[in-house]
């Protein structure tokens, strides 16, 4: 059987799932994101404005805050356009979240065969992506409220609930994100630091990317066909 | 401008409790404008230059007789001159001077995440701390009456502090002291709220403004400073005097049900997640074959 993507192969079994400029901008997001978060955690609750002192002091945090969000946002742009004709939602991923269930006990084997990504990854992209962009409209606002004119306040009252809200939202995505890439999902984490998982992971969580990439069927034997 | 003698009782982003609450018998100092006897000498807005070192900036004509379009980050006290047109077509001026009002609830104060760059005295005073200011602008969005103004330079936010250093000394505000007609007043709530309502009452009885009333909105908790307008059903008329203020329904939206529900969420995923992995743990690992995991082939 021939192989499709050899190039994707790499030795001792394993397949390269980033390469290396989706690895480097995944990290720009990453470490940006994680000063936005520290810092808008500071803004957000005066039990956490400590982050803040110990960030380098409050105007420090609120002079750097936008500027890593143009960082952040940058990188959002260029995932976006890196990864976004892989995010169509499909059949596929519907039937993935009617299964989610079994995704959270650990029955993988009952899983739709997703695709490079599965539904809950889709999920994740496409809120960042549309939060990003509310946060960074948002943001502008916040940055400059002295120059809204009195009679373009709403922008500011509109700015403050949406930037808010949006934050939140990625905090959520966050935590799952940071908890199934580093905890759950054993070979996530190496995929986005060494760019390569094994042909077990592959087959296991993304069968479908799998079959693309070797041509071979990801279960050849499947007691539970779906 | 930290004043010792002068206890705090509401401290903006502060965790906890705060320290001068319930702590003092104190007055609510107030400072009541009667707009009726204002004559528009601006002997205020000197006065207020002058006792806080205020630098000289452009004054910007706009074919009245008022000194610029709105306070500044340096110029706290402004007369805003109104023309306006009375039911018998006569014309009117309706001058207003224009300050922070220190709101008994203060939206800017409930905007700020900079722990005790906005305070609020025992005594009702609300004034900004620029040493503790992160100039996020958010007490800007949190004003219903558009007060606080940043300096570009230094990114702190400023406004009036009704003469703090002055009140805490026993004087009142320099705006006060310099009024040649008698239309500011400066003493306790009360006897200012008192003294409003006589001369309503007296503009109603005796000068024939039928709707002469007090300014004091009950949307901000009431206000540390006062009006006595001619007529008190339109004070939009007044340089944009708000009918009714209140802190913006979204800022109390955003400071109040979305924190708590936002805290609840973050605190509530951490938890969940955590759990998780203890009652679910990691998948299978990385090598792990595919095979087993769908069941046992004989």
């Amino acid at each position: 059987m021939t192989t499709p993507h050899p190039e994707r192969l790499a030795p001792h079994h394993r397949i390269l799932r980033y390469a290396f400029h989706e690895r480097a901008w995944h990290w720009v997001a990453g470490f940006s994101y994680i000063y936005l978060l520290l810092t808008g955690l500071a803004f957000w609750t005066p039990w956490l404005f400590w982050i803040a002192i110990l960030l380098g002091g409050g105007q420090v945090s609120r002079m750097l805050h936008p500027w890593f969000g143009l960082i952040f946002a940058v990188a959002v742009a260029v995932m976006y356009f890196m990864w976004h004709a892989q995010m169509g939602i499909t059949q596929v991923d519907k039937d993935w979240f009617n299964a989610v269930g079994h995704y959270a006990r650990n029955e993988d084997d009952k899983m739709p065969p997703a695709g490079r990504y599965n539904a809950g990854q889709k999920s994740l992209f496409w809120g960042f992506v549309i939060c990003g962009a509310l946060m960074l409209l948002s943001g502008l606002v916040l940055w400059f409220p002295e120059y809204i004119p009195w009679s373009f306040r709403w922008l500011r009252y509109t700015a403050v609930l949406v930037h808010a809200s949006s934050a939140l939202l990625t905090i959520g995505l966050f935590l799952i994100h940071v908890y199934m890439g580093v905890f759950a999902e054993r070979g996530a984490f190496g995929s986005v630091i060494r760019g390569d998982v094994s042909l077990q992971f592959a087959k296991r969580y993304h069968p479908g990317w799998y079959e693309e990439i070797t041509g071979q069927p990801a279960n050849p034997n499947p007691t539970n066909p779906k | 401008m930290s004043q010792a003698t002068l206890r705090v009782q509401k401290i903006s982003g502060h965790a906890g409790s705060v320290p001068g609450e319930d702590t003092q018998r104190e007055y609510q100092v107030c400072k009541l404008i009667d707009t009726t006897t204002c004559i528009g000498c601006k002997a205020c807005e000197v006065a207020c230059m002058e006792w806080n070192d205020l630098p000289f900036g452009q004054t910007v004509f706009d074919n009245t007789y008022q000194t610029m379009p709105e306070t500044r980050w340096n110029y706290w006290n402004l007369i805003l001159f109104n023309e306006h047109e009375k039911e018998d077509g006569s014309l009117m001026w309706l001058m207003r001077k224009n300050q922070c009002m220190h709101c008994a609830d203060p939206g800017c104060l409930a905007a700020c995440p900079a722990e005790g760059a906005i305070v609020q005295y025992t005594n009702g005073i609300v004034d900004f701390q620029q040493a503790n200011c992160i100039g996020c602008g958010y007490c800007i969005t949190g004003c219903p009456f558009d007060i606080p103004k940043m300096n570009p330079k230094t990114n702190r936010v400023f406004k009036c502090t009704l003469c703090t250093d002055r009140v805490s000394e026993g004087l009142e505000p320099a705006c006060i002291k310099s009024c040649p007609t008698g239309c500011l007043h400066f003493g306790t709530k009360d006897d200012m709220l008192d003294l409003a309502q006589k001369r309503a009452k007296q503009l109603q009885e005796h000068s024939g403004y039928a709707n002469a009333g007090v300014y004091d909105p009950p949307g901000v908790g009431g206000t540390g400073v006062i009006y006595v307008l001619h007529d008190a059903t339109n004070p939009e008329a007044y340089g944009g005097l708000p009918a009714n203020p209140s802190v913006p329904w979204s800022v109390r939206l955003w400071k109040g049900p979305l924190k708590w529900l936002g805290n609840a969420a973050m605190i509530g995923g951490l938890l969940g997640l955590f759990v998780h992995y203890l009652r679910v743990g990691p998948k299978a690992r990385e090598d792990e074959d595919i095979q087993p995991l769908q069941g046992k082939q004989p």
